[in-house]
Parts: C-alpha cells; structure tokens; sequence
C-alpha cells in the first residue's frame, strides 16, 4: 500500500531532499527536530514537525524511542532514516517494523547482514564478487591473525567489524606494529561502537574509491552505474562524481553487473550503494562494503540517469515493484558534487558554527544545490559540518569542471567560512584536470597547497 | 585567594573525560597547573580539549558532563 506520512528522522540537507521527493508524490512528511534545530529548513518546510529530546544527537535523533514515539504520536506510516544516526541500525529497523510502520530501506536481516563487514564481505564472495584480500571472517585468535597477516602482506589493515565512514580502520606496517595495533582497535572498536570484533584487509595503494548504486524491490534488481569519490580527507568523501572517469565501458559493466549479483544474492530492498577499490595499475576491483541507505553524493547518479532515487525508496517502500528496467538506465553526460561543509580550510578545516550571512545561490543551466541553508540561520554545533552539496551536470566532464568553477563563483554566504574555496582550487589543479588521482592524493595536495586555500570567498 | 573561571572558547558539547569508558580528567579539590586538560569540547564531531588558563585548585564543575554549551559559558571554578 502507497505511504501517506512520513516521519524523517534526520535532520539537514538530507531532511530537505526527503520532503522534497515525499511531496512530489503526494505523500505528506513530519519533521522530527532536537531542540537545536527547532528553526531548521526542513522543520519549516514540513508538513508538521514534532521535537524528540535535546541537542545531543544521542539523546534527540539516535533515541529510537523517541522517534518511535514521534512517528506514533503524529500517524505516520512510515519512517525515512536518511543516511548517519539510525540509517543502518537494524534494531531500529526491526522495531519500526514491529509498530507495523514501513521502514524505508532494506529489512533488519538486511541491514544485519550487510552492515557487519566480515558478513557483507562472505555475502560478496558467495555472489562471485571480488573482495579484497584479507580474513575470512572475523579474528579471535591474535597469533593465528598475525600469521594470516603475514601471508596477506603488509601493510595491512585492521578494520572493526561495526565501524563504518572511515572510522575504526588501524594500518599496521609491520608484524610488530600489527601485535600492538591489534589489541588496541579491540578495545577502541568496543568502546565506540559496542563491538570489539575485528577483520583484516590488505592495503591497495593508490585505489580509487568507486561505488554502483543499485536499486531493488527484493524481487527485481537494477544498477544506476557508478560514482567516483576518490578525493577525500581523513577518509572522508569531498568531491564525488559519476560516471568514473577511469573505467573503459567493459569494465564498467562488470563491476557494476557484479554489484546487481551481489544486491540480489541478498534480496535487496531499497537503495544501496556498493563500494569497491579500484586498482588503476591492474583494472582489479574489489568489493569493500556496501552501504544499506541512501548516501550524501546520491545526486551525481541522479544527474547522470535521470532517476529520482529518493522517490525510488519511498515507492519501493510503500510495495510498489520496481517499474525501471536495467534496459532503461542509460549515462548522459557528466556530474560532479561538492560538500560545502562549515569548516574553514585556511586553518585545517576547524569547524565553524556560525551564521549564515549575505546568502548567494548558484544556479543556472546544469546547477543544483541541495542544502540546509537560510540567510541568518545559526548552524547548530551539535551536528556535522555539511551545510549542502553544490552538484554540476555537463555533456563532458571537461565542461563539468568549468561548470563548476562558474557555480563555485556565484555561491556566497557572507562571513560564514566554508570548503568552497577548497573546490576552487582542486578545480583549477591539472591533477584533478586529468583525472589523475587515487584515495591518498588528496591529503598530500592539501599540505604542498596550503596557501591556494586561503583564498578570501565574497569579494564582488 | 580568588577564584578564576575557564570559559568554553567554542560551542558545542562539553565532555569530562578522553572517551566513556575513561575516568574524569580532573575531580572537584584536584590542583591543575596552567596548560592541564580538563575537558573536551565536541563541535561539529570533532573534540577539542579545554586547558586550564590557570594554577590553582578547581572548586567547582559549572557545567554537567555531555551538556550542550554557548561559547563563553564558565565550564570550572578554580581557586587560584
């Protein structure tokens, strides 16, 4: 049956583009909000909002019972997680499913299943999909682990089990450093994450990081091809684009064929994204985990496939079958996507929760900017950095980097520091020109570049 | 004998101690020296620590541990 309400239970830009989509198909929305973000766009924008706790996240958006609570109160049918806080928390989707709401994702067992990387990664070899070298499973014994890691080859990492967005990851160089990294990323990997369980990879040096998007209805699987997000700093994305300008055609239709096998080897339900590491010297891929949710860079797919993938989930959540044919997916041109994030990047990316001022939008042919933005609004320093993701399309990616250098130009915010002239630069460089980067490029950029980031934003 | 306030220079969420399963950094009665860490300070998912701008004594915590907290606000009392 067709949802009638949503309740969000996110906040931000991601809030925004989920009421967006809702209202496009008539379906109506609440806004939850922790006290903090009792002004946010998405709260105005909603059709109702309702508040569920304090500032901190754990006691406002990570309290399932409160949100369930939320979602009951106000007669909704249904919840959207968004991406971060309850998105892959499969206790959260079981117990949405157990008030007899729909959870718009895959199923808890899903979520179990494909969240925990040692079993996403069993799930990927039975399907025939690459993995990268590394545990069969998780390690218990620490002599036998350092042995594996001996015939795996170092450096090696350790990676816990429960982790996720580049956190508990541990590279060990050596057999010694491995003995004293180990038990350690134990103990840290259980405090954060109530997990200790650990797995080993090999280390791919000079990787790219590319991603399929796939769609399914746990009967009928498609891919939306792939993204590229290789630029990132402490393992976090900051530039993505789609298609990957690195894969020649018949790679690109293994891979992501290999993401379709794998999506429903597990019955998928929903949107998912698969990421893979990408070896430029080989044209060796390998599964590395797959994220059960909607991600922050999902508009460059859109850009290039035309598929409203927020409206996807909320149709397949509500039980339609999935009406777009892998026949029908079909690349045109080129996307690229920023995250303007509240950090100033002249002075190492310090968070900067401050007031947006004098608010200039990009726009324009091949331009959207997806945020959470208002003249005079107060960021809350309670939350991540991201204020919105400036996305270009153009027929070339040639054309898309100028496109975006343009877009770039027009956006102000007044006084408010952002990442924008982060992307100014990495535009103007001949690396990024060619295409010519991997995972690692970027922090080593940043330090020889460091005066091209202190560049004033506003002006004229 | 006078008392001196540490104000959080940042907004954010004030914590007392390096991770939940560590103990405080600093108790009511500790001596602290100018340069000692007594908190951190999360803001936008990254932690910033809180040095004391004094030697002294600390009498009082003015703020529990994960509150959210406005730049400027007094996070301890120290008698100096």
């Amino acid at each position: 049956m067709a949802l009638s309400k949503i309740l969000i239970a996110n906040r931000g830009e991601i809030a925004v583009r989920i009421i967006r989509a809702a209202r496009e198909l008539g379906v109506r929305t609440v806004q939850v909000y922790s006290t903090a973000d009792a002004n946010s766009l998405a709260v105005e924008m909603a059709d109702e909002s309702i508040e569920i706790g304090p500032p901190p996240a754990k006691k406002s958006y990570l309290n399932v019972e409160a949100v369930l609570n939320a979602a009951k109160e106000t007669g909704c049918d249904s919840i959207h997680p968004g991406y971060g806080f309850l998105a892959e928390n499969a206790e959260f989707a079981d117990a949405v499913a157990v008030a007899g709401m729909a959870f718009v994702g895959p199923s808890g067992d899903v979520i179990r299943r494909m969240g925990d990387k040692a079993s996403a990664r069993q799930a990927a070899k039975q399907a025939g999909v690459p993995t990268v070298p590394g545990s069969d499973g998780l390690i218990d014994d620490l002599a036998k682990a350092e042995k594996l890691a001996d015939e795996i080859g170092y450096p090696i990492m350790i990676k816990a089990t429960a982790g996720g967005g580049g956190r508990g990851i541990r590279i060990a160089a050596n057999a010694a450093e491995f003995m004293s990294l180990a038990p350690q990323a134990a103990a840290e990997a259980e405090a954060a994450f109530g997990d200790g369980g650990l797995y080993l990879e090999k280390v791919i040096e000079r990787a790219r990081h590319i991603e399929v998007q796939i769609l399914g209805d746990g009967e009928n699987f498609i891919h939306c091809y792939e993204r590229e997000c290789s630029l990132q700093r402490r393992r976090q994305k900051v530039w993505e684009e789609a298609p990957s300008s690195a894969l020649t055609p018949a790679v690109r239709e293994k891979l992501c064929a290999s993401a379709v096998a794998l999506a429903a080897a597990v019955k998928y339900k929903g949107a998912g994204t698969i990421e893979y590491l990408y070896d430029d010297q080989t044209g060796d891929y390998y599964f590395i985990e797959m994220n059960t949710r909607i991600q922050v860079e999902h508009p460059v797919t859109e850009s290039i496939v035309g598929i409203d993938l927020l409206a996807e989930m909320i149709r397949i959540a509500g039980g339609e079958p999935l009406a777009i044919k892998q026949d029908d997916v079909k690349i045109r041109g080129h996307a690229i996507e920023v995250r303007i994030n509240a950090e100033d990047p002249a002075n190492n990316f310090m968070p900067f929760p401050g007031i947006v001022g004098d608010l200039r939008i990009p726009g324009g042919p091949g331009v959207r900017f997806d945020h959470m933005v208002y003249q005079g609004y107060q960021i809350p320093p309670f939350y991540d950095s991201l204020l919105g993701k400036l996305i270009v399309t153009a027929d070339t990616r040639e054309k898309a980097i100028i496109r975006l250098k343009r877009a770039l130009a027009e956006l102000h915010m007044g006084d408010l520091k952002t990442t924008t002239p982060l992307f100014t630069a990495l535009a103007n460089a001949p690396e990024v020109q060619a295409g010519a980067v991997h995972t690692k490029w970027l922090e080593p950029w940043l330090e020889a570049n460091a005066d091209k980031l202190a560049i004033q934003q506003g002006g004229a | 004998m006078s008392k001196h306030e540490v104000k959080a220079m940042l907004p954010g969420v004030f914590y007392r101690k390096p991770s939940p399963s560590e103990p405080n950094y600093k108790e009511v009665g500790d001596s602290v020296a100018k340069g000692d860490v007594i908190g951190l300070i999360e803001v936008m998912k990254s932690f910033h620590p809180v040095a004391s701008d004094a030697d002294g004594k600390i009498i009082a915590f003015t703020v529990d541990n994960e509150e959210a907290i406005a730049p400027g606000v007094t996070l301890v009392e120290i008698e100096t």
